[in-house]
């Protein structure tokens, strides 16, 4: 296995993955941003406000529930559940926003930026920005806003302007070129808070670490309450901040199989999809090398997933590393499988999860049935579905 | 020594200002592209830069934008691209420099696509998302190739930086004259006229500026600092606004003998 743990490297590759993929003006910024994280990462004071956030701000660290009745239903392994869903604000994208909102702050940034595309991370930000006195603009695709209104209203009562964007699919990768085009223009005055292990170096790294307590903490937890590590965890995979965030503490035990479920969408041609693993191809998008959905000339392709927080084009470069590596093993769920999901989790266990976590829950259901009960199956309900009901309840009308 | 920097050395004794349009491939057609590369020539076009369309041009503002969706939307691909600057090259010698973002290079297999551009006619590259950090493998691509690289040194770029950026740079340096994306302004930045002299120091490479390069004023200005002016939006602007006119291409030479001449 070797040191799985320590990558990327001093330029921020993961094996071939990663990178910096950038604009020159963006290239100095980024070796700032990477000095003032590294220097905040060997800051006892640094990790202990942000110990703090999480504790009394956050509310971590999150349950680990056994999901008795679930498992119970699906007959055959006994499944966990880490409540990244009972974060302040709903999902587990607070945990990095409130890190990098004191990277913000540290380094004398005024304004902050942030992509979003089912919401969530822009809620977050909105957030972390109101709590940290620092101004805040979002930029999220307009087909987005339709499907997730209920978070666009969060993030303006939280004082924060989002600006819709109406250029290609109006979802989360053009959300992501604005932010950039913004970026690019305010470089020195603005802090640019990236919401997933995407695009150049230092983000993958830095997004990660501030992921990675919701793995220490489940590590922690399933051994206390078990005395034994998972059989497999499970998360959904869009960018892949919740599922690095849950797999990281994990990869040097080798017992621990890793599952991540991107969005299957509702077929498996090109644009009905964002399962990158099965339909994509090493390429550079948006500031880093990774699998990327494409079409021969190397034109991005169009995506499509129920769930606005899985549907993009590609993929966080480590993912790609562990995947090549045989570390972790990638799998999509389809929209249907996924609502059959979010139904099953509400209707045994009191959870209506967000359609992304849901994604997750789908592939516990084709898994657990084929496992014995001492068999732990741990996974990640990175999002509660308040902001999918609409949508939910829409496609069971269909 | 390649045909861009013999046209920088023959104009430097002249004692002239470079002008060099930019123009995105297959806007609205291949065709279209073809005549207006001509038009400009003829208009006094020292380079050319063709512009290879990327679904996702993050470095540029809306007005390349709305080209690129328009060639990819009539379907351009490089390998018809590729083709047309074939034609060209039997009609004109003006150095060409291919101007695009990486991926869809690498998609088409970057020593493939060297190796084809150079026996179409392409003089050499820049790509806007490949900085000096990644540029290593690409680099000695182009090298081996005899074609020119040319890479961005940007007001936020650090003497460090530059020196990297000149040593990877042939032909000349592409100097971004503010911090944002490519779009035309009223007035062009203060922020230019110090980043060209921290590039002077450190090389004696030919310097060009652009970002907002949209008026005969600015390319005056431009001229009076640097050797080589850079204008894309103001000229992409241009086909836009006659998009559809049979003498769509000659108005497009007429707006860059403006440009150019000032009258």
């Amino acid at each position: 296995m070797g040191n799985m743990a320590q990558i990327p490297d001093s330029r921020g590759h993961f094996g071939p993955y990663g990178g910096k993929f950038v604009p020159e003006t963006l290239m100095h910024p980024l070796e700032e941003l990477e000095a003032a994280y590294l220097e905040a990462r060997r800051d006892p004071g640094f990790q202990s406000d942000l110990d703090g956030l999480l504790r009394d701000y956050s509310g971590r660290p999150t349950p680990l529930s056994r999901a008795d009745r679930l498992s119970k239903h699906l007959g055959g392994a006994t499944v966990y559940l880490k409540r990244e869903d009972l974060n302040h604000t709903g999902a587990h994208k607070i945990n990095n926003c409130l890190g990098q909102g004191l990277l913000a702050k540290r380094m004398g940034k005024k304004r902050v930026i942030a992509e979003t595309g089912a919401g969530q991370h822009g809620v977050a930000t909105a957030t972390v920005c109101a709590l940290l006195d620092l101004e805040c603009e979002v930029y999220m695709g307009e087909e987005d806003m339709r499907r997730q209104a209920l978070n666009v209203f969060r993030m303006r009562l939280l004082g924060a302007r989002v600006h819709g964007v109406s250029s290609g699919s109006q979802t989360l990768k053009d959300a992501i070129n604005e932010a950039i085009r913004d970026w690019v223009t305010n470089v020195r005055s603005t802090y640019y808070l990236i919401g997933s292990v995407l695009s150049a170096h230092p983000y993958p790294m830095m997004v990660r670490d501030f992921q990675s307590v919701i793995g220490k903490e489940a590590r922690e937890q399933i051994l206390e309450r078990e005395g034994r590590l998972p059989h497999t965890l499970v998360a959904c995979v869009g960018g892949g901040s919740n599922a690095i965030g849950l797999f990281h503490a994990f990869l040097e035990d080798e017992t621990v199989a890793m599952v991540g479920v991107e969005a299957g969408g509702r077929g498996s041609n090109l644009g009905e999809h964002a399962a990158r693993f099965s339909g994509g191809k090493p390429g550079i998008l948006q500031g880093t090398y990774s699998y990327v959905l494409q079409d021969e000339d190397g034109q991005i392709a169009k995506t499509h997933s129920i769930s606005a927080g899985l549907d993009y084009a590609s993929v966080g470069p480590e993912h790609a590393f562990l995947r090549d590596q045989g570390r972790i093993r990638y799998t999509s769920a389809t929209d249907e499988e996924t609502l059959a999901a979010l139904h099953l989790l509400s209707r045994t266990e009191g959870i209506v999860s967000a359609l992304e976590s849901a994604h997750a829950v789908a592939e516990v259901m084709r898994m657990a049935p084929g496992l014995r009960e001492e068999d732990l199956l741990l996974v990640n309900l990175s999002g509660r579905g308040d902001k999918d009901v609409q949508t939910v309840a829409a496609a069971d009308s269909e | 020594m390649t045909r861009i920097g013999r046209m920088f050395e023959r104009a430097r004794q002249q004692g002239r200002g470079v002008f060099i349009p930019y123009v995105t491939l297959g806007d609205p057609d291949l065709e279209t592209s073809r005549r207006v590369v001509l038009e400009l020539e003829a208009a006094g076009a020292d380079l050319i830069e063709l512009g290879v369309p990327f679904s996702d041009p993050l470095a540029d503002g809306p007005v390349i934008q709305r080209a690129t969706e328009r060639a990819l939307a009539r379907g351009f691909t490089l390998e018809k691209g590729l083709a047309m600057v074939a034609d060209l090259r039997r009609h004109t010698q003006v150095p060409l420099l291919l101007f695009s973002y990486y991926n869809p290079l690498f998609a088409y297999g970057f020593e493939r696509l060297v190796s084809a551009a150079r026996q179409r006619g392409i003089d050499g590259f820049l790509i806007t998302d490949l900085s000096v950090e990644e540029a290593e493998g690409p680099l000695a691509v182009l090298r081996a190739a005899g074609l020119d690289s040319v890479f961005l040194a940007a007001p936020t770029s650090t003497d460090e930086r530059i020196r990297k950026i000149a040593a990877y740079s042939s032909g000349f340096i592409y100097a971004v004259s503010r911090t944002g994306v490519t779009g035309a302004r009223k007035s062009l930045s203060g922020e230019v006229e110090s980043l060209i002299r921290r590039i002077r120091s450190q090389t004696s490479l030919p310097v060009a500026v652009g970002f907002g390069v949209s008026e005969p004023d600015h390319l005056r200005q431009v001229w009076s600092r640097a050797e080589g002016a850079v204008v894309g939006s103001a000229i992409v602007g241009c086909i836009e606004r006659n998009m559809g006119q049979p003498d769509l291409a000659q108005r497009v030479g007429e707006f860059a003998r403006w440009l150019k001449g000032g009258c």
